[in-house]
């Protein structure tokens, strides 16, 4: 897909990218690309190789082998150039507890050189329904209220990149659904380009336009939702995952078919 | 490590405002930052003076009436508090799990470092300080009035501290809160090896060339050089901060080269309790 893409129309270009710890091979060589303003599903089981990928786009994991180019900027050599740039949000990573949600917030708009940030507290604040606890600890927060607190972070500067770790893991659904179309009308309000890892199939149908199949570190497949229902004779994405993670697999004109 | 050009004072700034935040919303965390030095120094000054003033004086009893036990426990809180103070910080994004939050932030390794050594200053300010003054009142030692040798003694005892959160902060990052003991006990090695109680000269001969290798003890033996002989030796200042400056460099490379160990390792994404 990147060879087909203006640069300028190229959030993420990622190259060979490969991971192996020790004898364990995590990624196996990755190429994919995003573009500008597209929302790309990352799916796969446990263990196949979405996190990792995750936390090499971010800088937080070397790449064994491989590049990867955020807006043309290295991510291993170059990445403070970019990191202004980008955000994310994931449940496995937390903010201080002792903090209110307003410190935290204002911490996190200082870091990323965010100008009038008492004002881009409050609108995200209304945005995200954070007001009633903006001055209340992190720490007392429901899971609900601590993912929306995150959120604000992951876009208290305006990313033009957004990477998602399963943003609505342990939510209940009211909340999940609400989560799901704040992140919509955000990607279509701002042009943000969205990588979101995740199990939830409906999540993925409703937000992707794209769908990147990982399996034991290999991508198994890249197309739309609706491509994928159609090669894999599936009315649902969840059918077409558990196709791929059991092996079922009989689709035609698949990646590495 | 550091491109001087690219440090911002804004994001060492929100670090500084972030670990204030902190220190802020806890006023038993502040109670037991002047604790333990309270608690340190009366134990040394009361021993201090039944020593000095109890029957039959003790054979160095010049040397203790002069301060050596009580100004050598004030120094100490300061070399220890001021590397817990950068330690404890850095543990604190360790115990939020908020370490991968900050890394893929624009905050580059080294304003992360400065933001650190701002707050061991922080916290030795709102720890020690108070009990050097309550020194002065309880046993009439003042620290203070050492002027320029306490000055020379500072900056030795701070460097020194720094090295050591430096390398118990890449160890942390690289081999996660299993190793968080080191943030509490490393320093603790300078307590018989520094000296800082009795002269090198008290120890066998062959552990002495080890001592010689830490910059406090250049400072202990300072200090008793500068209550005991009224002289500041400034030859032991200048090799206590040569050695200093070798420590902290290796420290510096040896945090960089954690953090990329941990970066290879993957496990930035794993910190936490």
């Amino acid at each position: 897909m990147s060879s087909l893409l203006p640069r300028s129309n190229v959030a993420l270009i990622v190259e060979d990218l490969s991971k192996t710890y020790n004898t364990t091979i995590a990624v196996r060589p990755l190429s994919f690309s995003l573009a500008v303003g597209s929302t790309t599903g990352l799916l796969g089981g446990n263990g196949a190789g979405k996190t990792t990928t995750i936390g090499m786009i971010m800088g937080l994991i070397e790449p064994t082998s491989g590049s990867i180019r955020v807006f043309g900027h290295d991510m291993v050599h170059d990445r403070h150039r970019v990191l202004g740039r980008m955000n994310f949000e994931s449940p496995y990573v937390d903010m201080p507890h002792r903090l209110t949600v307003r410190q935290n917030l204002r911490v996190f708009a200082q870091l990323y050189g965010v100008t009038d940030s008492e004002g881009k507290i409050a609108r995200l604040a209304q945005e995200l329904a954070l007001v009633e606890f903006l001055d209340r600890p992190s720490g007392s927060l429901s899971a609900g209220q601590k993912t929306r607190v995150a959120l604000a972070k992951a876009l208290i500067n305006d990313p033009e990149l957004l990477l998602l770790d399963e943003p609505t893991a342990s939510l209940d659904p009211d909340t999940a659904d609400w989560v799901r179309a704040y992140l919509e009308t955000h990607r279509r309000d701002r042009n943000c380009t969205i990588l979101l890892a995740s199990h939830n199939m409906a999540e993925v149908e409703r937000l992707c336009d794209r769908v990147i199949m990982l399996k034991q570190g290999s991508l198994v497949d890249d197309a739309s939702p609706a491509e994928l229902l159609a090669r894999y004779g599936r009315s649902n994405l969840e059918d077409v995952f558990l196709d791929v993670a059991r092996g079922r697999v009989n689709a035609k004109n698949r990646v590495d078919s | 490590m550091i491109d001087a050009a690219a440090i911002s004072l804004g994001r060492i700034g929100a670090m500084v405002l972030r670990y204030t935040y902190l220190l802020r919303s806890s006023w038993p965390r502040i109670l037991e930052m002047v604790y333990w030095p309270a608690v340190q120094m009366l134990t040394w000054g009361f021993l201090q003076t039944y020593l000095v003033q109890g029957r039959g004086a003790a054979p160095n009893s010049a040397a203790i009436a002069a301060g050596t036990l009580i100004g050598a426990v004030l120094l100490w809180d300061i070399l220890l508090r001021g590397q817990q103070g950068f330690s404890f910080s850095f543990l604190e994004e360790m115990w939020s799990r908020n370490i991968a939050n900050l890394l893929m932030s624009p905050l580059r390794p080294a304003e992360f470092v400065i933001a650190l050594m701002v707050m061991s200053l922080v916290r030795l300010a709102v720890g020690v300080v108070p009990v050097t003054l309550m020194a002065i009142e309880f046993f009439g030692f003042n620290l203070w009035a050492l002027g320029f040798a306490f000055a020379a003694f500072f900056v030795v005892l701070i460097v020194f501290a720094w090295s050591v959160g430096l390398l118990v902060s890449g160890v942390l990052l690289r081999y996660g809160l299993g190793a968080e003991n080191l943030a509490w006990s490393l320093m603790f090695i300078i307590q018989p090896l520094g000296c800082i109680f009795y002269p090198v000269a008290a120890l066998p001969g062959w552990l002495q060339p080890i001592c010689w290798v830490l910059p406090p003890t250049y400072v202990f033996e300072g200090l008793r050089g500068v209550l005991i002989d009224h002289v500041l030796h400034t030859d032991l200042m200048l090799t206590g901060l040569a050695i200093d400056s070798l420590l902290f460099m290796g420290a510096a490379f040896a945090f960089a080269w954690l953090l990329a160990s941990a970066r290879r390792a993957g496990t930035l994404l794993q910190t936490g309790e």
